[in-house]
């Protein structure tokens, strides 16, 4: 982190991630707020680029801004209760207890251990090799099992998901 | 025998100073292919920046020479950046930039008349001939139209959300450009996930649309924007599966090692993986919105979907996207499947990125042939085709392809036997999936009677409907 380029980038990403992250339960309109939270994802992913963790980003750019943006937008227009504005949630006391304590335990975390930091030469060294090939090795070798168990816990959601607006007589 | 085609009349009629004006042509063409072919041939261009076939070797000496020319006078920006050679990257990136902008640009409006004179050629009428010569300044008067035009938004609109849309839905399609290979070193970002990217960014424009349909208050616009979202997710999956299969058989997910692997084995991913280039080109004419899949803006049925409400220049944004990701796609297709810039040596004469190019043209042009010919699918048709067909297909073909990826691993030495090996077994699992399914799975109407439609009434947050009802 010694370069002001990529200072100048991680306050600008972190602060549009929680910038929009903080509209997310300001703004009135549902929609709207969805529109927010996947502008949070873009500056998430951003983050993760200035890591050098390209694949991470282009993940967090295809599952999240992607496909769970689209997703809240059909749960949004599709259940009967959603059309209702932002403003009356049911579980905002408990969900801004929740968050604050989550957001205080991540900087006691971020505070507390001891990161291994690298200076310019020692990082000029350490070459950023592809993550993609880290990621997909250790998929199929050291977390195989883990990744079988989450395709198997996908396969049973799709499958429980058709099951359950199957309607009695369709083809 | 006609007059038109007697020769000895044919030749009365062409006056001997033409003919004697083309033979001078002609011999001047030949004699110019001829200079460049025993330039190309002694060597004297190689390596050296003035040799078009690699524009690269350019744009590498610029950024030697500006990397002397900043490594020695370090100023206030060279602290700021802390690099020493900051200039040249900003130099090619400013050239990539304006190369890939120009280029989009320039495509847009070409292709726009090419599209519509094709189109009419197919359809038996003229297309736009009478702007300019044949018609080609067409899509500029258009443009020029376009931006005089009033821009009207809707009663009852959401104006933020009205005014986005046309900006958002073309930043993806200018980003989609950034890892093309147009040439062994002509790449704006060469990286490794390039597959992976362009996946996310393919998926990003399905918000903007969105955002387009249901900000506009009208209900054609939100039927449209909602179709439109559901078949973009659902062919997301077959486009992502037959990616990825490309990404299992060359072992790379960067679209240059991808291009390269094809240079390298002599041979087209289409050979190899016919299956994989249905399904790719398929799943990608639903995500444009072009023809066999363009029920999002199905003019019978829901007056011009997504951008009913959209006047001036802002429809013209959408308009040109759309045809601006056409071409993306067909780029795409000529790096992954057609062998990119590679062309069994012959790059090494002609510049690779001309054979890039030529290439695309050509699945642009089929792409346009498709437009002309096909019929429209039907929504339910569509998205069973989707769920029912082209998602169990690509993954068996997935499957079937990362067994031959590890056999292929094991024995590379014979490389062409075991090639062609695959080659037969993909073409015929691809000639029994497609007639099998056609034979027994295909669109029955007498073995299924059709439902009745019925009308959903509990379907909430339709603001649209709940406002129009208001402000009448």
């Amino acid at each position: 982190m010694e370069s002001t380029g990529i200072i100048i980038g991680f306050w600008a990403l972190a602060g549009l991630t929680v910038g929009s992250a903080a509209l997310v339960f300001v703004v009135r309109n549902l929609l709207h707020a969805v529109l927010a939270l996947v502008l949070s994802f873009m500056g998430m992913a951003g983050l993760f680029l200035t890591l050098s963790a390209d694949f991470i980003a282009m993940a967090q750019v295809l599952i999240y801004a992607g496909a769970i943006s689209v997703l809240l937008v059909f749960a949004v227009m599709l259940t009967p209760l959603a059309s209702r504005d932002n403003g009356n949630s049911l579980f905002a006391l408990p969900g801004l207890a929740i968050g604050g304590a989550f957001a205080l335990l991540l900087m006691f975390l971020a505070v507390d251990v001891d990161w291994p930091e690298l200076r310019d030469a020692a990082l000029a060294d350490r070459a950023f090799a592809d993550t993609i090939e880290a990621v997909g090795r250790s998929l199929v070798d050291r977390y195989a099992f883990a990744f079988q168990v989450a395709s198997a816990l996908l396969l049973v959601a799709l499958i429980g998901a058709i099951a359950l607006v199957r309607e009695d007589g369709a083809p | 025998m006609s007059a038109a085609l007697d020769p000895i009349r044919l030749r009365a009629r062409l006056a001997p100073r033409t003919l004697a004006r083309g033979v001078i042509a002609f011999a001047a063409f030949v004699a110019l292919n001829v200079a460049i072919a025993a330039l190309v041939v002694s060597g004297a261009l190689d390596g050296e920046w003035y040799d078009f076939r690699d524009l690269g070797l350019g744009v590498q000496q610029l950024r030697e020479w500006l990397d002397e020319q900043t490594a020695d006078q370090p100023g206030w920006l060279t602290d700021i950046l802390r690099s020493t050679t900051w200039l040249s990257y900003l130099v090619t990136a400013l050239l990539g930039a304006t190369g890939i902008l120009s280029f989009v640009g320039g495509v847009l409006l070409v292709l726009i008349w090419v599209e519509r004179r094709l189109i009419g050629r197919i359809q038996v009428r003229r297309g736009p001939n009478r702007v300019g010569p044949f018609g080609l300044l067409q899509p500029v008067a258009d443009a020029i139209k376009l931006i005089q035009k009033e821009t009207l938004i809707p009663v009852g609109a959401d104006r933020v959300m009205f005014f986005l849309p046309p900006v958002l839905v073309f930043i993806p399609g200018l980003l989609v450009w950034a890892p093309v290979p147009w040439a062994p070193h002509m790449t704006y970002v060469d990286t490794n996930v390039g597959v992976l990217y362009l996946v996310a960014i393919g998926s990003l424009a399905t918000l903007a649309i969105f955002m387009a349909g249901w900000s506009s208050n009208n209900h054609y616009a939100l039927l449209g924007a909602m179709r439109t979202v559901a078949m973009m997710i659902s062919y997301e999956i077959p486009l992502a599966l037959s990616l990825l299969t490309v990404v299992v058989l060359t072992g790379s997910a960067q679209l240059s090692a991808i291009v390269e692997w094809q240079s390298v084995h002599n041979v087209w991913i289409v050979v190899l993986l016919p299956l994989t280039l249905f399904t790719f080109f398929f799943a990608s004419t639903a995500e444009l919105n072009r023809t066999p899949n363009d029920i999002a803006e199905a003019e019978s049925e829901i007056v011009a979907g997504f951008h009913t409400e959209y006047s001036g220049m802002k429809f013209g944004l959408f308009y040109a996207v759309e045809l601006g990701n056409a071409v993306a796609v067909s780029a795409l297709t000529a790096a992954l499947f057609l062998g990119g810039w590679s062309m069994f040596g012959l790059q090494e004469w002609v510049p690779a990125y001309l054979l890039f190019a030529t290439k695309v043209a050509a699945v642009y042009f089929v792409l346009v042939w498709l437009r002309g010919t096909l019929p429209r699918f039907r929504l339910d048709q569509l998205m069973a085709f989707a769920w029912k067909y082209l998602i169990p297909l690509a993954l068996l073909n997935l499957g079937v392809v990362a067994i031959e990826a590890a056999l292929f691993r094991r024995w590379e030495g014979e490389g062409v036997v075991v090639l062609g090996g695959f080659a037969l077994a993909n073409g015929l699992l691809t000639v029994v999936a497609v007639r099998g399914w056609a034979r027994f799975l295909g669109y029955a109407p007498e073995r299924e009677p059709l439902l009745r439609p019925t009308l959903t009434t509990g379907v909430g947050g339709l603001r649209a409907v709940d406002r129009m009802r208001t402000t009448r």
